[in-house]
């Protein structure tokens, strides 16, 4: 029989194989279910591990959807490993760019691209003033922040539904629910003639050298961390409890928002009520397949966004759903889970002792029964 | 009159599917597990009761469908969580983002098909009385069924012996242990209700409250009933009452827009949302209370031995 065996220490060889496991087995169930569906298992990964690779053009679309993912996942690592719930994000994402869009509509023909500052700005303050209604009803009330920042999701929603829908709509828009074509001057520049990427790409790769700065190099990162593994410690060594909630809150929701900014004055260029697409959920995974660590969250952002692309090619060339890309979601995430039990305990054969022939097992533990896996 | 007996009916059904799915994830915490996954488990179950409906035309199956996808899930669910130590957060929300994409996955084909018309189901006898006929006897029997279901939780967590160990094991697995209760199986056992539960709610939604599938239906009924237990201080009667109470806001959406009310769809459709917010906060308040309510080791994993 398996056995579940805790590990004096954490194994860290595990910490870094279990996501590569994960993917492993998540990528044989995918090749499981495109036989299962009766699509050639090879062109499915090619479509999800080789097209997305394949060129500049590609490779820019890749970074279109890794940014967002990696700002948002960036900002949720911090929360996380402070243990703060916040799901929200997507939410906290919709602000930001309603924020964002709301600065992006002042502009008149003759701004200069210095709005593309403030629009930003906007973009952050949105997303932090969204995720500060969570941190104040933890602080205050000891409202769950999973249930309020989850709640919040919806409402921003319909923010923004209002908005299109109403005073925000486009007069000349066919009455389609949706904003002006914010002007040119306010379009987040791009990096290269002709691809999508913008500036959001380098503007994600400071974030993650802030963040590990932050979080492994300031005290205030240190506090944050021993409050997330230890609270009675953490109150101990007397660090505030309530400032780390709202650090760990403002820093999540102000990257959302930050992504959500980019978004609405980057590839979309106008708000819909499409906005949300769903990076804010998406980013929970990438945190925790990058280990929360800023670094390895860049690879897990690619990651997923190879997933998306993958899906959406899945669809064009091979007839299937878009919606695979969240069934292979949802199973990396499942699948890390169970693999990071490696991390803490190890698998140890143990002879059953069902059977009378067999000889005694030495039950060390009086429920011996009970660890059986 | 007409418009009241209306809404009051529409309430129960709403306040139902809210009860069911709330008074699942009470057995889950009474025994120490969150199951984030609700929200999963409901759409998984929405669109396998929808499907089966569909097919074979008897909702009865679809109903067993339903909790029998929930159940599933939630057996993956607890497998994980109580075996391999998972974090039950984190598993929890793995459960509801696959459940999202998975069932937009499956539900492809079910988007544009239509249920055959339901039969409408009346009381003999009662339900010819007036205002309280149409408001509260011509339900579907799930309505009832949750109603009775209440008053058998009820009975069984603080009447009968083993709702006393269930009970045990969620106030402190450790103790249940040492008196040599199986409490790991115990749990998963009160995850699986939990799932079926949820799963009997989310085919409830798809094949009687609004017959019909569309990715992301539940819209966040799960989050809702799992804000519902903590309302209720993980008391079923106050569950039921609480999904009355938030079926009743649901309603109201409705009913004003009826009335000619001159307010925005979307603040209307906000409404649930931000009620839930509203009143975990005036619920929460109070910490001490809350915390002389929850079962003790809600949300801690249990490791036999260590």
């Amino acid at each position: 029989m398996l056995k579940l065996e805790p590990r004096p220490a954490p194994s860290r060889v595990m910490s870094i194989a279990s996501p590569l496991l994960a993917l492993a087995i998540t990528v044989l169930i995918g090749v499981a279910l495109f036989l299962l569906l009766g699509k050639d298992p090879l062109r499915g990964l090619q479509v999800f591990f080789v097209e997305p690779l394949k060129s500049a053009q590609a490779l820019s679309e890749l970074a279109v959807k890794a940014v967002p993912l990696l700002l948002i996942a960036l900002g949720l690592a911090v929360c996380f490993r402070s243990n703060v719930w916040n799901i929200g994000a997507e939410g906290q994402f919709v602000l930001g760019a309603i924020a964002a869009g709301g600065v992006a509509m002042l502009a008149e023909p003759g701004t200069g691209r210095w709005i593309v500052v403030p629009i930003l700005l906007a973009g952050v303050l949105g997303g932090m003033a969204w995720a500060a209604i969570v941190a104040l009803l933890r602080d205050r009330f000891n409202a769950n922040e999973i249930l309020v920042s989850l709640m919040l999701v919806y409402v921003a929603d319909q923010v923004l539904g209002y908005l299109v829908y109403g005073p925000w709509k486009d007069p000349d828009g066919y009455n389609f629910p949706q904003t002006i074509t914010f002007l040119a001057s306010t379009k987040i520049p791009r990096l290269f003639d002709g691809l999508r990427v913008n500036i959001g790409l380098p503007i994600a790769l400071l974030a993650v050298a802030g963040f590990w700065a932050f979080l492994f190099r300031t005290y205030a990162g240190f506090q944050l961390q021993v409050g997330g593994l230890a609270p009675a410690a953490a109150r101990y060594a007397g660090f505030s409890s309530r400032r780390a909630l709202w650090t760990a809150l403002l820093l999540s929701g102000g990257m959302a928002g930050l992504a959500g900014g980019l978004e609405a004055a980057g590839p979309l260029g106008q708000l819909t009520p499409h906005v949300p697409a769903g990076y804010g959920f998406a980013a929970i995974i990438v945190a925790f397949v990058g280990r929360l660590h800023p670094v390895g969250i860049v690879f897990s952002a690619i990651l997923m966004s190879m997933f998306y692309i993958g899906g959406e090619l899945a669809q064009s060339r091979l007839g299937l759903p878009k919606s695979l890309t969240g069934v292979f979601q949802g199973l990396l995430l499942f699948t890390l889970l169970a693999c990071d039990t490696l991390i803490h305990y190890r698998i140890r054969w143990k002879p059953a002792h069902v059977p009378a022939e067999a000889p005694p097992a030495v039950t060390d533990q009086p429920a011996a029964a009970e660890g059986q896996a | 009159m007409d418009a009241i007996a209306l809404l009051i009916a529409a309430t129960l059904s709403s306040g139902t599917v809210l009860a069911l799915a709330a008074l699942g994830l009470l057995i889950n915490e009474r025994a120490g597990i969150v199951n984030l996954g609700a929200e999963g488990m409901m759409l998984i179950a929405a669109i396998a009761g929808f499907a089966t409906a569909v097919h074979t035309g008897n909702d009865w199956l679809a109903f067993a469908a339903g909790a029998g996808a929930g159940a599933l899930l939630a057996a993956t669910f607890g497998v994980l969580v109580i075996w391999l130590n998972t974090n039950q957060y984190a598993t929890g929300l793995a459960l509801s983002l696959f459940g999202s994409g998975f069932s937009a996955f499956v539900g492809i084909n079910y988007v544009q098909a239509k249920l055959s018309e339901r039969p409408h189901f009346q009381l003999p006898w009662l339900a010819d009385i007036p205002l309280l006929g149409p408001a509260l006897f011509r339900q579907h029997p799930m309505v009832y069924a949750a109603i009775a279901l209440t008053a058998g939780l009820a009975w069984f967590l603080y009447r009968s012996r083993a709702g006393l160990v269930l009970r045990a094991v969620g106030e402190s697995p450790e103790s249940a242990h040492a008196l040599g209760y199986p409490v790991r199986r115990i749990r998963l056992a009160a995850v699986l209700a939990g799932g079926a539960l949820c799963g009997l709610s989310g085919a409830y939604i798809s094949v009687v409250y609004t017959p019909l599938w569309v990715e992301g239906m539940i819209a966040g009924k799960g989050w809702i009933a799992l804000a519902l237990t903590t309302f209720a201080t993980w008391r079923p009667a106050r569950v039921l009452l609480g999904a009355y109470l938030f079926g009743g806001v649901t309603m109201l959406q409705f009913y004003l827009q009826g009335e000619g009310m001159q307010v925005s769809a979307q603040l209307l459709t906000m409404l649930p949302y931000l009620s839930t917010i509203v009143v975990l906060v005036l619920i929460s308040r109070n910490a001490g209370w809350i915390r002389v309510n929850m079962p003790a080791s809600l949300g801690k994993p249990f490791f036999p031995g260590s």
